[in-house]
This record gives C-alpha cells, structure tokens and sequence, in this order.
C-alpha cells in the first residue's frame, strides 16, 4: 500500500518557487532520503507534508487522504510523526513527560476524570507510563527518564525526538537532518537506529540528511533536489554516479 | 490509586485541616481581631487570583495584562445574584454565595473564550497589548453600565463572606489547577508554553488547548472575583484597574511562573508585606519597588521557578535523611 503520496507539489514564497513540480511515491516499510544542496527546499517539503506550511498547488495524500489545508497536529493523527532539525524538545520537562506528551492521544479520559482522579485516570496513566518507559527502553533512554530533557546530551537529545516522535504510533515518520551535528562514532549509532526502528515499529521513513554516509548506508531510495526540482532519483549507487547530482553539489 | 499517592493526598488534606484548624482558633478565641481576620480572607482572594494569573502566565506561556477583567466580571455577576438572592429572595447565605460565585466564574471563562479565540492568534507582545485593552475595556464598559452603579459604585451588596467559605474555597481552586496540572490535559498545556511547534507535531490541538486554559484561568479568577465582592460588600470599576492586574503579576512572577504553590506562598507574603509596612506610609511603596528589583536581580525566576513545593516529599526526605543516620550509626554491629 502507497504511506504517501505527492503529485505536483509547489510552493511559492511570493515569487520565490521553493518547491516546484515535486513528486514523491512512499510505500509501506520503506527507507526513502531526501537530499540536496542547501536552500534546495529539503525543509519547504518537510513542512508541506506536515501541515506547517500549505502549498500553492498540487496534492499530499497520506494513507489514501488529502492531507493538504489540515493543521499538523491533525496530520499526527493521520499517522506523520516528525523531527525537527534543530532539535525541538520540552526543555525544562522531565524525558517521560515528553513522550506522555506526545502519547495525549492514546489517552481518552475527561477533564472531569483527571481533576476528580477517577479510576480510569490512574488506569491510564498507569498505562501511558509504562508504554512510555518501555518506549525509552527501546532508545536506552529509561535511564533518564525521570531527568529534564535539556539535560540529556546532544545526541540522546536526537534520539528523545525520536522516540517522542514514535510515541504518537506514525505510520510514516520525517527525520530532518538526524545527524546534524553529530561525530562519526554517534552518526554510526544513529544509522543503527533508524535502521530498528523501521524494523521494529514496521513504519516507513523518509530522511532528510547532508551526511553522505548515512544516506548512501541505509537509504533505499534517494530522491535529489536541487532549487525546488528533483534532478535526480534511485537507488544510492545510481545517485553516487549521476552528472547532475555531482554538478549540484560540486558545481562544474 | 497505588499507596503512595494515597499517603501523599492525606498529609495534604491533614495539612489543609491542621492550618484552617489553627486559624479558625484564633479568630475563634479574638486573638485575631477583625482586621487579622480581614488580611487573612484576603490572602485566600489573592491566592486564587495568583494561581488562576499563573495558569494561564506560567503554564499556558501566554502573558496575561488583563486578569483584572476577569475578576470584575465575576464580581459585578456575583453582586448582582447576591443582591437579587439573598436581599430579594431571602436565600441563606450559602446557597447564594455558592451560586453567585460559579455563575460569576462562568461567565468569565465565557469572556474568555470569546476574547481568546482571537486574541490567542497573536504571540508575545501583541497578545499582551491585547489583553491589556481588555481589561480597560471591561472597566470602562462597567463605568458607563446603568446596572452597575457607573462610577458611583455598586452598593448594597450583603457581607456574606466568613473565613470558612474562603478558606475551602481556595482549597478547593488551587487543587482543582494542581490537579489539573497533572493530568493529560495539563501537560498539553504545558507543552504549549514549553515549544508550540513541537506541541503540535506530536498531536497536541494548540488552537484548542490555548482557547481551554485562558478560559480555565478566567474561571477561576472569575471566582476569586465573586468572593471578593462579598467580602468587600461594595464595587467600584476603579478596583478593577490596570494596577490589579499588575499586582497580581507581580505576585506570580515572584512566586515562579509555573509554580502553583509558589504562588501560595507569594500571595500571602505579598498581602501581608504592604500591612506590615503600613507604620512607614511614605516609604511603604519604596520598599515595596526595592524589594522587587532585588528580586528580581538575586532570582529572576522567582522562588520557586516552575517547580512545586511539597510536603509529602519534604516528609520523605527528613525520613529519609533519619533513616540514614539510623543505619549508619548501626552500621558494624548486626547483620
């Protein structure tokens, strides 16, 4: 079954054509890399598909419905899970309630019942408690659970974006620029990652990343951009070969 | 509800009856005499008024200069049912005062989802400017209402407030938001304050949860507003000024923005610093603007940050803290 689907997608930033004439076919399980030069509209995209910004023409459809003119947090619902690229986390809240944020819709009682402490309160939470710890156990967070996110070091700060991200059950989940800023050693964990995730959650990704590496590692599709349009899109060893891809980045 | 929970509600309510309990001694026995008695119904309106600013402040993130409209909204809806059910129809002073009151709060939390629909669009600056305008609006709105009294005043409403009713009351406002701070709810709230963007790509309905927690903090300040009009037994717009607003502020600023009981306990220091300094009249503000700028310079934050005094975990580390000594002075004998 097609996650995702984009036909003729455009933006315009009054005059300025961000996207123009981007396409994108995402199926269920798969691992698709966006790259491009910077200011190629990578970002535009990414917030096209997640409702932070609404295009000038064309269509998003996720799980077969439109997605175009929805708020984001309705996009959640319908099973987009994001990540920002420079990390946007609840600084001063505890790592658990970050996730328990993100996991707000799993939860169903009434106002009433969580000032009145019903029963269904405390079974919920309860609930919501362990499914996040268990979450954070998956990412080796469990440990900080109970310390302030911005507390956390960079990279398990990424990694806690992540899981937050996972934590409202995505279908399809944008990471923008998850290695941004990170050294060699903790890039390689990170591929690990985003590798069981995929398998362990069963969802499919979509990456923006400039780290070459990463991409060309564990990317099973690449599309490339270069001023709004895709120049180039294949398999990693495809791209890695192809003329404009080369002339895109290293000019001629 | 596991054990710990359980214990950590009943030191709570203990705590709660052991304070009304000393208090109503005092003022029960004269040893408080009517001023005392008067500072202390206060603290209890300052209280609900601070906690309910610091909902909508220190929670939901978004700076709120207009807190005084809504009290005057609950207070002028809470004089007119008073006068109209207890001086009209002869009803008992709690049926009235409870009545008034939530109705009072009501249709506070009504204005403020009818003033935060669109207001809650702007960010920062504008937002603030915007609230500012509404509390000027609703003064000067109930300066030129027939039904108000105008600037003469509103008159003739029955002194219906005991230390009792306050006290619970107060009781019952600040747990209703510590409650509600923690629950799903809440924590949307919060996610707000701490980065909208990321609330909302996780699912969090912004629009909605702003729109909730303005109309949560107008309905409880609307309540403060209602006791406050019959304690006081006479309305007039000018109470309702921008500078109840700010006092107001200035109580949850101090106390932590995001601090429930940091406001507690900011409200009750800040109703009863400017008493005691009554004996220095003219340096009485003075004093008042120092100890702000200190303030504000030693910790900007104000006393407790956003973090909540307990003391249920105070009792578990002196406990604790005894226990150590314990083993540690039994240490190298037994097992």
């Amino acid at each position: 079954m097609t996650l995702l689907e984009v036909n003729k997608l455009m933006m315009n930033f009054g005059g300025l054509i961000a996207v123009d004439d981007f396409h994108l076919k995402i199926e269920e399980h798969e691992l698709v890399g966006l790259i491009g030069p910077n200011g190629a509209g990578k970002t535009t995209i990414f917030n096209l598909l997640t409702g932070n910004h609404y295009p000038t023409e064309g269509d998003i459809k996720l799980c077969g419905k439109s997605v175009v003119g929805k708020k984001p947090y309705d996009i959640v619902a319908m099973g987009a899970g994001r990540t920002f690229q420079n990390i946007r986390l609840f600084n001063n809240l505890t790592v658990l309630d970050n996730i328990k944020i993100a996991y707000n819709k799993s939860m169903s009682y009434s106002y009433l019942s969580g000032i009145l402490r019903s029963p269904k309160y405390w079974r919920q939470e309860k609930k919501a408690d362990k499914a996040c710890l268990e979450l954070l156990a998956v990412f080796d967070l469990d440990g900080y659970a109970y310390s302030i996110a911005s507390s956390l070091p960079y990279g398990q700060q990424r990694k806690l974006e992540i899981a937050r991200a996972l934590a409202t059950q995505p279908k399809v989940l944008l990471l923008d620029e998850p290695a941004a800023g990170m050294n060699p050693n903790e890039t390689a964990e990170l591929m690990e990652t985003i590798k069981f995730v995929r398998n362990e959650f069963d969802i499919a990704i979509l990456l923006i990343e400039h780290d070459m590496n990463l991409v060309m590692g564990i990317c099973e599709r690449i599309v490339c951009i270069d001023y709004g349009k895709i120049i180039a899109e294949g398999l990693p060893n495809e791209i890695k070969k192809n003329p404009d891809v080369i002339k895109a980045y290293l000019g001629e | 509800m596991d054990k710990r929970h359980r214990s950590s509600y009943l030191i709570n309510l203990l705590v709660i009856l052991v304070v009304y309990g000393i208090l109503q001694t005092l003022i029960g026995t004269g040893i408080f005499n009517n001023y005392f008695k008067s500072i202390i119904i206060f603290i209890c309106i300052n209280i609900i008024m601070a906690t309910s600013l610091n909902f909508s402040t220190g929670f939901l993130g978004q700076l709120v200069l207009g807190h005084a409209g809504f009290m005057a909204i609950g207070a002028y809806t809470a004089a007119t049912l008073g006068v109209l059910m207890h001086s009209v129809a002869g009803m008992p002073p709690i049926v009235t005062i409870t009545v008034s009151i939530i109705a009072g709060g009501i249709l506070a939390a009504l204005t403020g989802v009818a003033i935060g629909i669109p207001a809650l669009r702007l960010r920062g600056d504008y937002l603030e400017i915007m609230t500012l305008a509404f509390g000027e609006i609703v003064r000067i709105a109930i300066n030129n209402l027939k039904f108000t009294g105008g600037a003469q005043g509103f008159t003739g409403i029955p002194r219906l407030m005991s230390f009792t009713y306050v006290y619970f009351a107060m009781v019952v406002c600040v747990a209703f938001l510590m409650l509600l701070s923690r629950s799903r709810h809440g924590r949307a709230i919060i996610s707000i304050r701490e980065n909208e963007i990321a609330a909302e790509s996780v699912g969090i309905n912004s629009t909605r949860y702003k729109v909730t927690g303005l109309a949560i903090s107008a309905l409880v300040g609307g309540i403060g507003g209602g006791l406050f009009t019959f304690q006081m037994g006479f309305l007039q717009p000018t109470l309702f000024g921008f500078m109840r607003s700010v006092d107001i502020l200035v109580i949850v600023v101090l106390g932590g923005m995001g601090s429930i009981t940091g406001s507690v306990i900011a409200a009750i220091v800040f109703t009863i610093l400017p008493e005691a300094l009554r004996d220095f009249n003219e340096y009485r503000m003075v004093a008042y603007a120092l100890l702000l700028i200190v303030m504000m310079i030693l910790r900007p934050q104000g006393i407790f940050g956003t973090r909540e005094l307990s003391i249920t975990k105070l009792l578990r580390r002196t406990r604790a803290k005894t226990k150590k000594i314990d083993t540690e002075s039994l240490k190298g004998g037994d097992d």
